[in-house]
């Protein structure tokens, strides 16, 4: 007879950095945002970044439910809207890194406007997209990123429209570091996610995972083991690849990769050149030591109010 | 706490609606703006860029409002006063976000400068029809404050108000200016700093892991953190309990809505400022707010030579509506007068209020100008004759 399973009596690696009383969590078995979310707890940690300043941003969407389980400062907002919120966020404290968690439709759908301005920016902020081509969590209707020819809710004959691509798209916009990985490239993604945290400015990253329930059900792909194979026959690593040449298609090949990695003054760069140049010394440079000074000016303690 | 005086103009200055309300927000310590340009707000972020670099302040034009309205939420958890400036078709932009800041409890001003809408409708020209919307704008049910100020003197005065108030409640303030308060050009005297009282943003004294984001201790309003100090604080649009994690059920869906409603509704006689004059013995009283309880003092002069006795409650707090004091003065006097650059809003409260003890005459004006006094005269006149209760429209 089987043995009865009992607790391996093992904290869980990355409990440090969930919200142990919120699991278990939504996600269904073999989705991959939490494969993305380990990829991203395992690179903070191997960062010297400090876990107090680190701090979460998501819309609204399976992926947009990150924020509610990780154990840092996190914000879910409103759909499509992480990125102008994670833009003021960032903006009170530039102390803050700023990490946006983010699904397709979120993203690059209702919140496509906001993208593309803060790559154009080049705004301090680090997002990371789940493209699981599918809206999961309202049950599977098209995205902008569905490939021609799948299958959603509201496509039910195929979808007939051109799809983004992404990497492209944000890279046009000015974005100063773009990668794309699938979440079987567990190391790949990790190290990509490091290196970003480690820069400064726009830093995007698409992650291609599986939304198994709505999006490979709907198409006959298969469960789990299935699609990670199909992510390993077909991904190609291909780095510095021209982003207008790496869009997908339906079950197509997948390019892989570091695309875009350049160096260019940050938003708040351009600022306080700009105003330093004006103003000369009368300027406190916008985020310094003098800056956070004043700022504390305006706010006291609960205990001396 | 006084005003930091870094940031305050003291002295006699000849502004407009637009630059009054820019300095007041800077007085009240504001020092983040994310707006994206319409007319006839634009002139307040105009002098902002102007004065925020050298006071500290982060001006960014963003995208649209929806951006404008999620950064100043943003920027309210980093721990600045934050604000954007609208007017009508911006200000229906914002209303998913000001939800948002409601239920985040993220304090934080926007400023609608009024024009006459619906849609684009008179972009460079008055209306006071948004007065609805900033109550109810939003969908579901929460609370806001909202103010409207009926000079530029006031314009700085009550911006200032209006962030004292988003602190001690972590609500949405919403200053409801219109066009021509914000256009026109009046003597403003800004005291000196220390003659400015201001309320922090003010920090839990709580250690991360005592500290629980939406516990308000058997208050109303709970203490507020900012981001990067290490609490570890989850937020959300979703309903959420005290710990600020989303639980899906209608119990801790009604206990959320009880104290996001109830802190502004259970606290109204603390936040309700109106103006009020010869109520005393009033036959008529006259009820309007903004631009148009000036243009009403044409009329409720003549009205006086004549020897009618007219009273007036200025509303300066427009949400929450003075229910009380419209109740009660409903049992003595034979009606109200409630002149608006609208076809009816602030009406309908006065006659809910007033419950069939008097009449309710609302004088509207459709957008574009202000009224003839004389359409107001002939309100107060048109009510001493009426028969009881009747409503007249
Ligand atoms: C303003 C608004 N419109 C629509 C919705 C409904 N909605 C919630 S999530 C979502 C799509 C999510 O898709 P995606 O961003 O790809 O995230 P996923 O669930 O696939 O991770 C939609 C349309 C909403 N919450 N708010
Ligand atoms: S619906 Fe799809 S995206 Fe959402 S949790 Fe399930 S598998 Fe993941
Ligand atoms: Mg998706």
């Amino acid at each position: 007879m089987p043995e009865k399973p009992r607790p391996c009596g093992e904290e869980h690696p990355r409990s440090k950095l969930l919200r142990m009383d919120r699991i278990p969590h939504i996600w269904c078995p073999t989705c991959g945002i939490g494969t993305v979310v380990n990829c991203f707890l395992e690179a903070l940690l191997a960062t010297p970044l400090n876990l107090k300043k680190t701090v979460i941003v998501s819309g609204i969407g399976c992926t947009g439910r990150v924020a509610g389980y990780v154990n840092l400062d996190s914000f879910h907002t409103t759909h499509g809207r992480a990125i102008p919120f994670a833009t003021g966020l960032y903006l009170s404290n530039p102390d803050l890194n700023v990490v946006v968690f983010s699904g397709d439709g979120d993203l690059s759908a209702i919140g496509g406007n906001h993208f593309i301005h803060a790559a154009r920016r080049n705004q301090n902020l680090k997002v990371i997209c789940v493209n699981n081509f599918i809206y999961g969590m309202t049950g599977g209707q098209m995205a902008p990123t569905t490939p021609v020819g799948a299958k959603t809710s509201t496509t039910p004959f195929g979808c007939f429209e051109h799809p983004f691509n992404l990497p492209h798209l944000a890279a046009s916009s000015g974005a100063t570091y773009v990668a794309r990985w699938t979440s079987l490239h567990l190391r790949r993604l990790k190290w990509t996610i490091q290196e970003a945290l480690s820069r400064r400015g726009f830093a995007f990253i698409e992650v291609i995972a599986p939304c198994s329930t709505v999006y490979a059900r709907r198409n006959k792909l298969g469960t789990g083991f299935d699609l990670m194979k199909f992510y390993k026959e077909n991904s190609v690593i291909r780095h510095g690849a021209d982003t207008k040449d790496v869009d997908i298609s339906f079950q197509g090949k997948i390019i892989v990769g570091k695309f875009v990695d350049v160096q260019k003054p940050t938003f708040l760069d351009q600022l306080n050149e700009g105003y330093s140049k004006v103003f000369g010394d009368k300027y406190v440079p916008y985020g310094s030591e003098k800056w956070h000074k004043m700022k504390s000016e305006f706010q006291v303690s609960a205990a001396k109010a | 706490m006084k005003a930091n005086p870094a940031g305050v103009l003291t002295g006699a200055h000849f502004f407009d609606g637009d630059y009054a309300c820019a300095e007041g927000a800077i007085a009240a310590g504001c020092r983040f703006l994310a707006g994206y340009p319409i007319t006839p707000s634009t002139e307040v972020a105009e002098r902002i860029t102007q004065r925020f670099p050298l006071v500290g302040g982060m001006f960014i034009q963003m995208e649209d409002e929806i951006a404008s309205m999620a950064a100043v939420i943003g920027a309210a958890w980093g721990g600045l006063k934050s604000m954007t400036v609208t007017s009508g078709p911006g200000f229906s932009l914002m209303m998913e976000n000001i939800g948002l800041a409601a239920m985040m409890e993220a304090p934080c001003v926007v400023v609608n400068v009024q024009r006459a809408g619906p849609s684009t409708g008179l972009p460079t020209m008055v209306g006071q029809a948004d007065i609805m919307q900033a109550r109810w704008g939003s969908h579901g049910d929460y609370a806001i404050i909202a103010l409207a100020p009926n000079s530029p003197q006031e314009a700085f005065n009550h911006a200032i108000t209006c962030f004292n108030l988003s602190e001690k409640y972590r609500v949405p303030v919403l200053f409801m200016m219109d066009e021509v308060i914000g256009h026109m050009t009046e003597k403003v005297v800004i005291p000196p700093a220390d003659r400015i009282e201001v309320v922090p943003r003010t920090l839990t004294a709580k250690k991360p892991g005592q500290y629980r984001p939406y516990d308000a201790a058997g208050g109303w309003v709970p203490e507020m953190i900012q981001a990067g100090d290490g609490y570890n604080i989850h937020t959300t649009g979703l309903t959420h309990d005290e710990r600020g994690y989303p639980q899906m059920t209608a119990e801790c869906q009604e206990k959320l809505i009880k104290r996001l409603t109830g802190k502004i509704r259970e606290n109204a006689s603390d936040i309700i400022m109106v103006d009020e004059s010869n109520l005393d013995k009033a036959d008529v009283v006259l009820v309007s707010y903004g631009i148009t309880s000036r243009v009403a003092q044409a009329a409720v002069q003549q009205a006086r030579k004549e020897g009618l006795r007219i009273g007036q409650v200025r509303l300066i707090t427009i949400w929450p509506f003075p229910e009380k004091k419209i109740a009660e003065l409903a049992g003595k006097i034979k009606g109200f007068v409630v002149p608006e650059i609208n076809a009816g809003q602030i009406s309908y409260e006065v006659e809910r209020c007033a419950a069939g003890k008097c009449l309710t005459r609302h004088v509207p004006a459709y957008g574009g100008a202000v009224h003839d006094p004389g359409v107001i005269y002939d309100a107060f006149k048109e009510v001493l004759h009426a028969g009881k209760t009747q409503t007249v429209r």
